[in-house]
């Protein structure tokens, strides 16, 4: 449309993973790089992914639309469950390089926890996936043009930003949760992880109605994000202390020396 | 999640199976057209779109410019002139991009947008019905470069005494800062008028919705003021390989003549008395590659042709003393290009003869639109008053009606000529007084115009074979203005070239005088034709076409051989080619001030073509600006939102995450 719509969705798709960059990761190297890690094995499981896919696509009757459909889910389905398994494996590559770490560094303890890096790889993922998601699109909001000559809603690229961020802060809170359950071997909430992402990645399936994908869509962000809170050592009344500003004499009174 | 491009892997144990896939991915993905699928919910290309280019000459630009990242504009369809208040005035969602159907193209309406070009961006043309009639030229064609100046004679000169083209008006040499592009009336047509009706259409007076459809155009020239100029940029690049900004415009002269003299001698030839029978090849329209110029040259230079086949085979039972020289000259309407070039090569003897050889000269001007079957002889009055040249020229006035005696000559390639030298001269043309085509140089001046209508159930084959009168000059005018990819083209045309016969006629401007040994579709055609209707047919081979020289009665000095494919015989599919031996030659056409260097030249054409690099059109929906704003205002709210929530949560972190204990690692 104009370089005001292309920074309008830049912000909006980028602006809190832009903002969480800035102020918790950009300071740590050793963070940085397990974030750019994580981001490559995200793109791992997209080439494996794009590449059963287009292989079916290839081999499959081009004519017959249903089937393209079909195969549309499948490949959509193949996709969440690929991602997941690179999750997976960068957990399990992380805990092998664990110890390989701790030798490495002067420091007695471990210098980023499994929690921080559980944070780091869900953004990570987060930033590949939103990349791949909006860059496309954002390169075509600076032209002149909006969408619907051919009949498309002419709110494309404002819902695409917003369906963006949310995949971006999704990618976040299922890192932490995902990491804490492998810690604490809770295979149940893993499997709930990996249903919620086929849930929204299926609630796309409505697009062009974005009323029905966004919004429930939006409502799994905040219960997911609530959960990841708990899971990464959240609680109310620390919440409650925050917001009070009573966090110093809480502090004052749990000092304990490093 | 749909797959994009595969991303970089180090380490791949199979990398080279992963580099055949990903060349089969690209290949797939280029090979089919829609790699881009956001672009195409938003675009519509337009293929089908004619532009309006720059042209300079030593004085000025005419012509039309785009900027360079194009024009946008809604898209307004004009239906009367009245309504031209709403692109410039009323409107208010400016700039518009205005549509115009053909009878709606005037000079009056273009000159009202050209004044307000700052809520106009563009105008787009649909070609419908002829108007009754419509001449973009100037109302006195070529009248700097002609023979009639201030000096040669005052009352002459300017058109005084008799205004060629009474409807010229000059829309052609005007200057536009807007894109203009010509449509032809098919499906994208189609297209934009339901864009247009689904989204811009005013209900009951209330303000417009957006979205709106709007237009975008694409033509931006790179070369300003005027030749000199242009030449001067291009040149000051001292790379190998400089840039040219704009290139001059020419062509080819095809000549031939009945007795071939040897091409390689050049200068006077003693005793020798040519006549030079000439016609224009070439024409012109407002936009440039819609050129079709049935009476304006096609009239004339068929006449020629069919002239020259007769008169061969009357001088092969009865040669003459006298020579003659069919000259058809290219590039007439920018200032005689073609004629100028061969009286200055006549002149510095670069050519095998010069204008001592020459003892008069006949041209057909516009000889089709007449009533009845008058035709007229014109001559120039100022070198009539020179008695030896009165003589010749009464001696030609037999069976037809003459022009009157003071009048000048139309324009005509002959001009050029007298401009040299005071040689007998006269042009047949259907006019008397001012010009009967009331389409002179524009993209009415096609088939429909000479009455060229064939009944609509025959099929190409049985409308070349559609005989009224003499067959071979419906022929030829069937291919020239109907259809050039027909069986009789196919047969004298060149293997290597029948390629440029196309399923509408070819097109008549001039264009660029290319470096390599190119010329146009039209230059071949005529050559070709021409060779097969002068030359002989020989039985050489192939390869002694090539190189006849080796056999003991060819010269290639006199003749040039041209293996050409032939008819192909009723009962099999393999045409019979043959070599014809032919006096016809094609003879460089560009204009003598490029040689000199001479931009600002007053004696010669000085015409050149801007350069530009991509043409393009398409359309689209625009939204609303406050919807724009709108997503500005919340993607900075939504930036600093998060960055102050982040902020916040990052500065108490260690009291928000604090109540679960790692099991095994004592650190945070």
């Amino acid at each position: 449309m104009t370089a005001s719509v292309f920074f309008g969705c830049t912000f909006i798709a980028f602006g809190p993973a832009i903002a969480l960059f800035l102020f918790t990761i950009a300071r740590d190297p050793l963070r940085v790089i397990f974030l750019i890690a994580g981001a490559f094995f995200w793109l791992c499981s997209l080439l494996l992914s794009s590449l059963v896919w287009f292989i079916t696509v290839q081999i499959s009757n081009k004519e017959s639309s249903s089937q393209q459909k079909g195969l549309l889910i499948f490949g959509v389905v193949l996709s969440v469950l690929l991602q997941e398994t690179c999750r997976f494996g960068y957990y399990k590559l992380l805990k092998k390089a664990n110890e390989g770490l701790l030798m490495l560094s002067a420091e007695e303890t471990m210098p980023i926890s499994i929690r921080q890096l559980a944070y780091v790889s869900g953004l990570g993922f987060g930033f590949m996936s939103g990349a791949f998601s909006m860059v496309n699109i954002l390169a075509d909001s600076v032209g002149p043009g909006t969408t619907g000559i051919h009949g498309d809603s002419q709110h494309y690229f404002l819902s695409s930003a917003f369906m963006t961020m949310a995949i971006i802060l999704l990618h976040m809170f299922w890192g932490v949760v995902f990491f804490d359950s492998c810690e604490k071997q809770h295979w149940w909430s893993l499997a709930v992880v990996v249903i919620s992402h086929l849930l929204v990645s299926c609630l796309t399936f409505q697009n062009p109605q974005y009323v029905g994908s966004l919004v429930p869509t939006y409502i799994i962000v905040f219960l997911v994000g609530l959960w990841a809170f708990f899971c990464s050592g959240g609680s109310l009344r620390n919440l409650k202390l925050c917001l009070t500003c009573k966090d110093k004499d809480f502090l004052l009174a749990n000092h304990r020396p490093r | 999640m749909t797959g994009r491009g595969p991303g970089t892997i180090i380490g791949f144990p199979h990398k080279r199976k992963l580099v055949t896939s990903i060349k089969l991915f690209l290949f797939f993905c280029l090979s089919d057209v829609s790699c881009n699928s956001v672009a195409q919910k938003i675009y519509v290309e337009l293929n089908n779109t004619v532009p309006c280019v720059r042209l300079l000459n030593a004085t000025h630009q005419i012509g039309c410019q785009s900027s360079i990242s194009g024009d946008t504009g809604v898209i307004h369809v004009l239906e009367s002139e009245a309504d031209l208040e709403w692109p410039l005035s009323k409107g208010p969602n400016p700039p518009y991009m205005v549509l115009l159907e053909s009878s709606l193209f005037t000079k009056s309406i273009m000159m009202k947008m050209k004044n307000a070009s700052s809520r106009v961006a563009g105008v787009v043309v649909v070609p419908k019905t002829s108007p009754p009639e419509f001449s973009p030229h100037t109302t006195c064609p070529n009248e700097n470069t002609g023979v009639y100046t201030e000096t040669y004679d005052h009352n002459l000169a300017h058109c005084n005494t008799t205004v060629w083209n009474p409807r010229g008006n000059g829309l052609s040499y005007e200057e536009f800062d807007f894109p203009v592009f010509s449509l032809k009336e098919d499906n994208e047509t189609e297209v934009i008028k339901q864009c247009y009706f689904d989204h811009n259409r005013v209900v009951n007076g209330s303000g417009l919705q957006y979205p709106l459809c709007a237009m975008q155009l694409f033509s931006h020239m790179h070369a300003v003021t005027d030749t000199a100029t242009c030449m001067r940029r291009s040149s000051m690049d001292f790379s190998t390989s400089p840039v040219m900004v704009c290139d001059p415009l020419g062509g080819y002269n095809v000549c031939a003549f009945i007795r071939p003299y040897n091409s390689t001698a050049f200068g006077h030839k003693e005793n020798e008395s040519v006549v030079i029978a000439a016609a224009r090849l070439d024409s012109k329209a407002f936009f440039l590659e819609d050129s079709t110029g049935a009476e304006g040259s096609v009239s004339g230079f068929v006449t020629l042709l069919a002239a020259a086949q007769a008169l061969c085979e009357a001088t092969q039972e009865a040669p003459r003393t006298r020579n003659i020289l069919f000259a058809f000259f290219h590039g007439e309407v920018f200032d005689y290009i073609g004629s100028s070039r061969m009286v200055y090569d006549m002149k510095n003897n670069m050519f095998v003869i010069d204008l001592d050889n020459v003892h008069s000269i006949l041209e057909i001007g516009q000889v089709a639109v007449r009533s009845g079957t008058n035709l007229f002889l014109h001559s120039d009055p100022v070198s009539r008053r020179n008695n030896t040249v009165h003589d010749e020229v009464r001696g030609s006035e037999m069976l037809l009606f003459v022009a009157h005696f003071s009048q000048p000559l139309p324009p005509s390639s002959f001009q050029r000529f007298l401009r040299a030298r005071a040689i007998p001269g006269i042009v047949l043309a259907d006019h008397q007084t001012d010009f009967n085509n009331r389409y002179y140089e524009s993209f009415y001046d096609n088939a429909a115009h000479l009455n060229l209508t064939y009944p609509s159930n025959l099929s190409p084959e049985e409308q070349l074979e559609f005989v009224t009168d003499t067959a071979k000059v419906t022929q030829m005018l069937y291919g020239f203005l109907v259809r050039s990819n027909n069986s009789w083209f196919q047969a004298v045309m060149a293997p290597e070239l029948k390629d440029i016969l196309q399923p509408n006629p070819p097109q008549y401007y001039v264009g660029v005088a290319k470096s390599s040994h190119q010329a146009n579709a039209l230059t071949y055609l005529v050559q070709y034709l021409l060779a097969n209707l002068t030359g002989t047919a020989t039985n050489l081979t192939q390869s002694q076409c090539k190189k006849p020289d080796e056999l003991p009665n060819e010269s290639t000095y006199l003749y040039s051989y041209l293996w050409v494919q032939g008819m192909v015989p009723p009962n099999s599919t393999q045409r019979e080619s043959f070599c014809v031996r032919t006096a016809v030659r094609l003879v460089k056409a560009v204009s003598p001030a490029f040689d000199l260097g001479d931009y600002v030249s007053k004696e010669y054409s000085t015409w050149t073509k801007s350069q530009w690099k991509f043409i393009k059109a398409r359309i689209f929906l625009v939204a609303s600006r406050d919807l724009e704003m709108l997503t500005l205002g919340v993607g900075v709210a939504v930036l600093f939102t998060s960055l102050l929530v982040t902020y916040f949560v990052s500065t108490k972190a260690d009291v928000l995450f604090s109540s679960v204990r790692e099991p095994n690692n004592a650190a945070y």
